[in-house]
Formats: C-alpha cells, sequence, structure tokens
C-alpha cells in the first residue's frame, strides 16, 4: 500500500491536544466564509496553523507557528461552521487548509468527521501530504477531495523551495491514486522556480499516470504574501520575481492539458 | 364597454390569442398567463447582433460620445415639452426598426417647464445654452409651475432641514417619476379601446356626490383622455395607427415604445421606469415565428433596436441634481423573469434576449434590466443571469420570492427597488432623509453640529462625558419622531403640488382609476448609525465638545461590532432603526390617504449625506461619505460577501416595502478559477441571499485597477458600466469624488 514501508515516515504529527475540560482542541489561524477558489463551489475555508515547510512564495507565512494560532475546540469550530452549513449543503463544503492541516491530525479527523456525519458537509483537504504517511487509509474515509500540493517534480529543486524532501508527497500522490480518492492537484506557477519546461513535462507525466486527478490547478505566484513577509520580520527571497504573464501561465497550462488532464 | 373581438381590427390582431377576460376589459396580466410560453432552456438559442444594428450602434455611439465631451449635446430650449411638441425625429431613419425620440433629435434634451422654470434655466445655463424668451414669459407670466407651488405652502422647520441637509434631494424642483404606465396596454388594445375604458371610468362618477376628491379624479381623467389622443396624434406623425391593436410583434413593440415615449416627452421623472414587457412581447414574437414570419435573428434585432432607444433616453437636469443621481441616469428600468402565482417561471426566450443585448450591443447602464430571481427559476435562465453579470456589471438582482407575496406576479419595479403592481399602483417619491445626522441632533439637542445653527427647538443635549446607550437611544426616538412630522410634512405638500401642477397625464391614463397609492418615504446612513449605537453599546464612546458645547469628535474606547459581518449584536440595531423609524412615518397623514413605506437606498447621494455630516460615534470623520444603501460601511465588511449580504438579508422588508439596496462588488477570481465555477457560484450565492430574506443586490465584478485606469483614461473605457445603489452607470460620466468612493468601496477578494 504505502511504497518503501519499512522507512520511517517523513516529519512528526503533534500529539492530540486537549483543554483544561478534556476536550479535543487545536490551533486554529483563521476562518473565511465563502472562498470560491479553494475546491468545488462555494467553501467555508477552516485555516489551521503550523507547518514544516518553509516555501519561498508562500502566502500564508503568519500561518507556520502553529502557536500564532488561537486554541479551540472541536466542538466550537463545527459551531462557526454550522451558521452556514444550509448554504454550504447545496452550494459547497468545508476546506481545510493551513497551516498544513495533517500536523494536527488527531483534530482535523474529528471535525472532518462531525463535518461529514453531522453537518452533512463536501469535505475537501488542502495538503502537501509530507506526513501523511504516519495516517491510516480509514484516516482518510471522510475526506471527499483532496488539493494535494505539489510544488515541484525535481527533488532538489523541491528541498530548495519548500526546505523539505520531495518524495513523501508522490508517495501519498499514488497510495491516494491507489486509494480511488479524487485530487484537485494544485501548482503553483513561479517565474525563474517552478517555470521550467522540462520540469512541467516531469510533473505533468506524473500526474498523468494518477487515477482520480479531477483537475490540475495552476496558480499563478502573487505578491500578497510579500508584505505580511515583512511584517513577521523574515526576509522576503522572491522580492524581485513579478508574477507570471499570461503566455507563461498558458503554456504551462497547455503542458497538463496535453495530456487529457482538465486544467485550468 | 364594446369588446373588440368584434371588430376586424382586433380579430387580426388578437388571432390565435387564448382566454376570455383580458378581452372583455383591460387586463394585461390575464392576458399573459392564458399565452406566454414558460423558456426553461439555456441561452443556446441567441443571435448576435446584425450588420443593421451594429451599424446603428455605431451611429449613436459616435453622438454619445459627442455628449460626453460636452455634457449635453443639444437642448430644444425654444419649446416646452409635450407629447406632441416636436416633429418627428430619427437616429437614421433608413436602419430604424423601431422609431421615435423625445425631440427632433437623438441626445438633444427637452426642457419641461411644469416641474419648475428655475430648475429648466439653471440646467440651460449649466451647459451654455439659453431659455427662449417666450417659454420664459409664458410661464412667468400666465402659467404657475410644480417648484412655486411647493414654495407656496412650505413651513420654516422644512425649510431649515433642506438647508441643513438632513433632508435632502426632494423632488420639489423636478418631476417626482416612480410612476410606471402600463405601456403594454397600448399594444394590446390599441388607444381607442383605452380611451374607451377611460370614458367609461369618468362616467361612473356622474351621479355621485361631487367632493374635492371626486372633482380632482374627473379633471384628472379628462386630461388622461386628453393625453392619449395626443398620444395618437404623435404616433400618427410617424406614420403608425395606433388606434388599433398591435399586430404583430414588431407593431407590439413599437405600440409599447410609443407608449413609453409619449410618458418621456411629457414627464422628465426622475426615474421613468418602463415596466414589464419583455415575457409581453415574448407571446407575439413566439405568434409571428409560429407563423413563419419571424426568426430569432430578427426578433432579437427588435429587442436591440429597442434597447438602443431606451439607453438614449435623456433629461436636462442641473449640477445640484446630478451630484446627488449621478451619471445622467434616467431608470427605464424593466423587469424580468420571475415565476407566476400558478408556479410556472415567467422566463420566456425574450427575458433572455433582453439581457443578451449587453453583448449584441456591448455593456450599458440603461435601460436598468432588473432581474426578478427566485429560487423557483429555471437554472439555465439564473446562469446566463449570472454569467452577464460576471461579463458585463449591468444588471440587479431583486427577490421576486419577496415581492411575489405582497404585489402578486405582474408588478413592476420604479426607479431601483420599488415595487408596484403595473398599472394598478403608484408612489409618491419621498427621497430619504440622513438618520446619521438626526442622531447627532439627538446628541446636540437639535443644534447643526457643522453650523451650530439650531435647527429643532425644544430638545436639550446630552452632556454627559461618555455617551450613555439608553440616554441616546431616548433621545434619538424623540427626534425620530420630529423628523417624522416635519418629512412627512414636506412630502404631503410636493405631492399636492405635483399632482395640481405636473400630473403625469399619460402615465396615469394607463392606469385604472383606483389605484393603490403609497408614500415612498426613506432612510439614508442606516448602516453608519448602526454602527455608531454600536459604539456607544459594546465600547466607550467619549464626547469632545467645542466651547459652544456642540459635540464635535468622538473618542471611541475599546472594540464593537460593524454591521456586515452577520453579527446579532448590531445587526439587531440595525433591524431596530428600521422598524422604529418606519413606526414614526406611519403615525403621521398621509396625502391622498397614500400607504406609507419607506426605502433604504441612496443612489449616489451618500456621498453627498456624508458631505453634510460631522464626525460619527462609530470613528467615521466628518465629510466622508456614508455606504450606499443598506451597505455595510466602507472596509467594516471584513467577513466576505456571505456574511455581508446575510445581515443585510435581517432588514425585514415589511418594514422598507420600498425597497433594501444592497451593492456587492468582487474580483473575478473570487468567483473561482473557470467561468464555468463562477457562474454556477454566483447562481448559488444569489440563491442563498434569497433564501435568507435578502431583498436586492447589484453584483459589479470589477478589478480595482481598471478602475483607476478608467480615471485616468476615459477615453478608453466607454461602455464601462458598474452598479451603484439601485441603478447602473457609465464609470467615466460619474464626479471625481464618486468615482473615488467607488474605487474605495469593498472589493470582496473572497465571496
Amino acid at each position: 500500500m504505502i511504497e518503501n514501508a519499512g522507512v520511517k515516515p517523513a516529519g512528526a504529527i503533534t500529539p492530540a491536544c486537549v483543554d483544561e475540560q478534556g476536550r479535543l482542541s487545536g490551533f486554529v489561524h483563521s476562518f473565511e466564509m465563502g472562498s470560491a477558489v479553494d475546491g468545488p463551489g462555494m467553501r467555508y475555508v477552516l485555516f489551521v496553523s503550523g507547518c514544516q515547510f518553509r516555501c519561498l512564495y508562500c502566502h500564508n507565512p503568519d500561518t507556520i507557528k502553529m502557536h500564532n494560532g488561537r486554541v479551540m475546540t472541536v466542538n466550537s469550530v463545527i459551531e462557526e461552521i454550522d451558521e452556514y452549513a444550509s448554504f454550504l449543503r447545496f452550494a459547497g463544503g468545508l476546506t481545510i487548509s493551513g497551516g498544513e492541516p495533517l500536523m494536527q491530525a488527531h483534530f482535523i479527523r474529528e471535525i472532518l468527521y462531525l463535518a461529514k456525519h453531522d453537518l452533512h458537509l463536501h469535505t475537501t483537504l488542502d495538503t502537501q501530504g509530507f506526513l501523511a504517511a504516519h495516517l491510516e487509509d480509514e484516516w482518510f474515509d471522510d475526506v471527499d477531495l483532496i488539493l494535494l500540493d505539489i510544488k515541484h517534480i525535481d527533488p532538489e529543486k523541491y528541498l530548495a523551495l519548500t526546505s523539505k524532501p520531495l518524495q513523501p508527497t508522490l508517495d501519498f500522490a499514488r497510495r491516494l491514486s491507489a486509494m480511488g480518492k479524487k485530487m484537485w492537484v494544485r501548482y503553483v506557477l513561479v517565474p525563474g522556480y517552478t517555470d521550467d519546461f522540462d520540469d512541467v513535462e516531469k510533473l505533468a507525466d506524473f500526474v498523468a499516470t494518477l487515477d482520480g486527478v479531477e483537475r490540475v490547478e495552476v496558480l499563478p505566484f502573487h505578491k500578497m504574501g510579500e508584505k505580511k513577509w515583512e511584517e513577521l520580520g523574515f526576509e522576503y527571497r522572491l522580492k524581485d520575481v513579478q508574477p507570471p504573464s499570461l503566455d507563461l501561465l498558458k503554456r504551462v497550462i497547455g503542458q497538463f492539458r496535453e495530456r487529457g488532464l482538465y486544467t485550468c | 364597454m364594446n369588446s373588440l373581438e368584434t371588430t376586424d381590427s382586433g380579430l387580426q390582431a388578437w388571432a390565435n390569442f387564448k382566454g376570455s377576460e383580458w378581452q372583455q376589459s383591460i387586463n394585461v396580466r390575464d392576458f399573459i398567463q392564458h399565452n406566454y410560453l414558460p423558456y426553461t432552456g439555456d441561452d443556446s438559442f441567441l443571435a448576435t447582433a446584425t450588420e443593421r444594428t451594429r451599424q446603428l450602434w455605431v451611429e449613436i455611439s459616435a453622438l454619445i460620445e459627442q455628449e460626453r465631451l460636452k455634457g449635453v449635446l443639444d437642448v430644444s430650449s425654444d419649446i416646452g415639452t409635450s407629447i406632441t411638441a416636436h416633429k418627428p425625429g430619427y437616429i437614421n431613419k433608413t436602419l430604424e426598426l423601431i422609431v421615435g425620440l423625445q425631440t427632433d433629435a437623438p441626445l438633444k434634451r427637452a426642457i419641461v417647464p411644469n416641474g419648475g422654470l428655475r430648475m429648466v434655466e439653471a440646467g440651460l445655463q449649466a451647459y451654455g445654452f439659453e431659455l427662449d424668451a417666450s417659454v420664459k414669459e409664458a410661464f412667468q407670466r400666465y402659467r404657475k409651475d410644480h417648484n412655486q407651488g411647493v414654495f407656496d405652502v412650505y413651513s420654516p422647520d422644512i425649510l431649515a432641514c433642506r438647508r441643513s441637509g438632513i433632508i435632502t434631494g426632494l423632488p420639489d424642483a423636478y418631476g417626482r417619476g416612480r410612476i410606471v404606465g402600463d405601456y403594454r396596454r397600448v399594444a394590446l388594445y390599441g388607444v381607442d379601446f383605452l380611451i374607451t375604458d377611460k370614458r367609461r371610468e369618468k362616467s361612473e362618477l356622474d351621479y355621485v356626490v361631487f367632493s374635492e376628491e371626486i372633482l380632482r379624479s374627473r379633471e384628472e381623467m379628462s386630461e388622461q383622455i386628453r393625453a392619449l389622443d395626443e398620444l395618437k396624434q404623435m404616433a400618427a406623425s410617424y406614420g403608425f395607427d395606433i388606434s388599433r391593436p398591435a399586430a404583430t410583434a414588431q407593431e407590439a413593440v413599437q405600440w409599447t415604445y410609443f407608449g413609453y415615449l409619449a410618458a418621456i416627452k411629457e414627464q422628465n421623472g426622475a426615474a421613468m421606469s418602463i415596466g414589464r414587457i419583455s415575457t409581453f412581447l415574448d407571446i407575439y414574437i413566439d405568434r409571428d415565428m409560429k407563423a413563419g414570419l419571424l426568426e430569432e435573428s430578427a426578433a432579437q434585432e427588435l429587442i436591440d433596436d429597442l434597447v438602443i432607444k431606451l439607453r438614449i433616453v435623456r433629461f436636462l437636469r442641473t449640477p445640484e441634481y446630478d451630484l446627488l443621481f449621478s451619471g445622467d441616469p434616467a431608470w427605464v428600468t424593466e423587469a424580468i423573469g420571475g415565476m407566476g402565482e400558478d408556479g410556472r417561471t415567467l422566463v420566456t426566450r425574450n427575458s433572455f434576449r433582453f439581457l443578451h443585448s449587453l453583448y449584441n450591443l456591448g455593456p450599458a447602464p440603461e435601460p436598468n434590466l432588473t432581474v426578478l430571481w427566485s429560487n423557483s427559476m429555471p437554472r439555465g435562465f439564473k446562469d446566463f443571469c449570472s454569467k452577464v453579470s460576471i461579463e458585463t456589471s449591468a444588471i440587479q438582482y431583486e427577490s421576486d420570492d419577496l415581492m411575489r407575496v405582497h404585489w402578486g406576479d405582474d408588478y413592476a419595479i420604479a426607479c431601483c427597488v420599488s415595487a408596484m403592481r403595473i398599472g394598478k399602483q403608484m408612489q409618491f417619491f419621498g427621497a430619504r432623509c440622513n438618520l446619521a445626522k438626526t442622531m447627532l441632533y439627538a446628541i446636540n439637542g437639535g443644534v447643526d453640529e457643522k453650523t451650530g445653527v439650531k435647527i429643532v427647538d425644544g430638545f436639550a443635549p446630552i452632556t454627559a462625558e461618555y455617551l450613555d446607550y439608553d440616554e441616546v437611544v431616548e433621545k434619538f426616538e424623540q427626534m425620530m419622531d420630529w423628523l417624522a412630522t416635519t418629512y412627512v410634512k414636506a412630502l404631503n405638500a410636493i405631492h399636492f403640488m405635483h399632482d395640481k401642477y405636473h400630473y403625469e397625464r399619460l402615465e396615469m391614463a394607463l392606469h385604472d382609476r383606483d389605484i393603490l397609492r403609497t408614500m415612498a418615504c426613506g432612510i439614508a446612513g442606516l448602516s453608519v448609525t448602526a454602527d455608531s449605537l454600536s459604539a456607544i453599546k459594546f465600547a466607550k464612546v467619549r464626547v469632545i465638545r467645542d466651547e459652544q458645547g456642540i459635540a464635535k469628535d468622538f473618542a471611541i474606547e475599546g472594540e464593537f461590532p460593524a454591521f456586515g459581518n452577520n453579527d446579532n449584536r448590531v445587526d439587531n440595531i440595525a433591524v431596530w432603526l428600521v422598524e422604529t423609524f418606519m413606526e414614526k412615518i406611519r403615525k403621521h397623514k398621509t396625502y391622498r390617504d397614500s400607504v406609507p413605506t419607506q426605502s433604504v437606498l441612496t443612489i449616489t447621494s451618500n456621498v453627498v449625506y456624508g458631505m453634510k455630516t460631522g464626525n460619527t460615534p462609530d470613528g467615521r470623520r466628518a465629510g466622508e461619505p456614508f455606504a450606499p444603501g443598506a451597505n455595510a460601511m466602507n472596509g467594516r465588511d471584513t467577513k466576505g460577501f456571505i456574511a455581508s449580504g446575510a445581515s443585510v438579508a435581517k432588514l425585514p422588508y415589511h418594514a422598507a416595502l420600498d425597497g433594501i439596496s444592497w451593492t456587492a462588488t468582487c474580483t473575478e477570481g473570487a468567483l473561482g478559477h473557470t467561468l464555468a465555477d463562477r457562474v454556477s457560484n454566483l447562481s448559488n450565492c444569489v440563491d442563498v441571499f434569497c433564501d435568507a430574506n435578502g431583498f436586492h443586490v447589484n453584483v459589479n465584478v470589477l478589478n480595482r485597477d481598471t478602475l483607476l485606469d478608467a480615471m485616468e483614461h476615459p477615453e478608453n473605457y466607454p461602455q464601462l458600466t458598474l452598479r451603484v445603489s439601485g441603478y447602473a452607470v457609465n464609470f467615466i460620466k460619474l464626479t471625481r469624488e464618486q468615482q473615488l468612493d467607488v474605487i474605495n468601496r469593498t472589493f470582496h477578494l473572497h465571496f
């Protein structure tokens, strides 16, 4: 099931966290009601905090540190979502993003369960899959769709871009494919970093081998995160990088489409 | 009454039409219900513009550009307007399928001295024209106008309110508008039938006690009959005999338009809606198509040609008027879609054709295309509407599910958001009063915060250092009582005089004799007032007074919830404001026993209202614009479109039956990655807003950079259209202040 079985999985999941009354809790960065770009339809997006990656282009660097979030119980999160549940049921659903949701797998698992079984929502998980090898298949039972972020296809460039190895993400992609899970593959297009023609060819080849990929989203790099980096006192290394041109964007989308992948 | 069925022309005109009630007496709704064909498909049947349409649009576009540079292209300053005052006019006679202009040339504006000679003179002067001496003499020596009549009876308190700006935009010097004639009657029955019916209505009052009310009604009906005669003459000057019913689709469009044209020749009302004609006209188009007389492209041509006419409706306004109602609007509002009481949709192919004109001719603010949205409407139409919104930002949505309960299934929208049964209801338009300033008057004991002048007697100011919520509310309620009293007095005066000196003969000829009249009051500054009360209640607000003791500024200590975030703590205050002021209006005797209503709508006057209002306890600075309509204050609705809409949707329609306006602006990307995603998401969002009892939403899908560029290079954006409170404008026609106001408004990056 998991390729390279026997190799110790990368990274570590944070232990389950409970509040003083013993209720399962987690670190939440923010909520966003009404996103139309994080899964099918209109989404309620729960951004949890904490991520092991240090992606150069991260547009939410304020979510990197888990303890920057506020502690919320599972139930209080579900109550917030419930306010919009009737709308979400016909217009979209819940998306859990971050940060990296899998870092708080205990917390997220419970939210997904309740969102699915109590609120009857379509559920989407936005992840790079780095920690997925720690989780049993059953963990994903209440996830309808995975937004799988593959940040690069070249292992060295991946490491330079994110500070972590690529292989766990590829393993997770194959595993999802084998499990029959639905996926949207997301690829952030950064000129000078992720736009190399041959790299995109390799990535598209890889994605084309997966089952269950409903869509590939090529996300043009933007600079909205720059200010946040400065506010956090970090150096923003992509200062001089501009968003991709329309021509470049079309070229990359075209490379995926050539392989029969629905790409936008 | 004689049924037309017995005459030859009637037989031909009504051939293949079903139903009988409408043939015996005037009942357009009955005709529609028996004969229209609901359409549940998508937009794939639509036809592109023909070469003829394109050429006609190019010709008129050149004139529109000249007009933009001059402000006003030309004025017919030598003739006081009437239905028959001008000779026929054309854009290009050989190209036009539907004919008729307000004067003898396109974009040449008429003067309407009945409303007020002073306004005519000011309007002419502003654009470098001069009033003809004989017209001036006639109105100075022999004829009194509406404006003079109103000022003859105004009292000092009303004048003080006008001066201070607590009540602004009253129709005391311009046509009140907001009356929708049932122009479809002209096509369905022909004018002779209508005259016969008006005579019947009048004769029913031959042998009753001649009270003032009866006498007024009899005189009005005589005027209506005269106007109908003039309508026939005007059509005859274009070569058409409209004494008989329309017999073809082209005639039905032309006859209906003639009815509307007569109305806009005679009146320069602030809003001159055309009504709800698309599904009515579809019946004629469908009949001609079945008879092999018309194909889709030709049907679209008729609608495109009509729409061109509706895009060039013009009135002569003054610069002061433009500040309130910016962008030269005429509110040629056409209500489209909705559901019938029997559960069938009222969407027809012609509903699509009207919207499709925005592609065939490019986007434009007029006619003010208004979709009567019902969650039960076919998905194909909903998605087409969403696509049109995303690609043109030119249409608005109003909840048919809310309105149908009150007004049935044959109502139209006057102006922006005012529903009325067609031919059976009218309103006395009352502009709006300034709630935020009223609250400041309560704090300052009736002294104007900007001028220091005492406007209201008998009120003590609040003297505490920190504002106490209960004390402010108590004094505010008393001040609302005073405002309501003064406001209704002013409106009674205005509409008494408007009926007397500037009566809408032709529009009322296309109504039943016995109609429902509403007194349409309005409020501005809802969110700024709700936020102020929220600050007083949930934070601490310290008053900063000048040496005169006037509260000039407020220091807020702590946080408070703002309207527009789906937070009941403040949303309930907004609901309370709407309900409370409505109650206070209801206490007063209204002219002609009209039913009091109110709107939460500002048009573009939110900018002027803001200019006239000092610092407010929510932290808004003096002079800053209010939010338009029922919108949250700029930048304070931080939780996105759905939460912002949820707050607005809580405002109760039963306490604001004249409409509640909300404008939502987002970027294209915020709606989804692909056009299909965006369309589906927007349809779902409008559905959920209506489902939550939301009443109205303007949808703008825009990009801030585009607007900034259009400010610098207006010549590159002749058709850039966007929705403001209740109507659409050419962005480049707004004043600089209003352009900045639009740009500074919340753009939802997410929904």
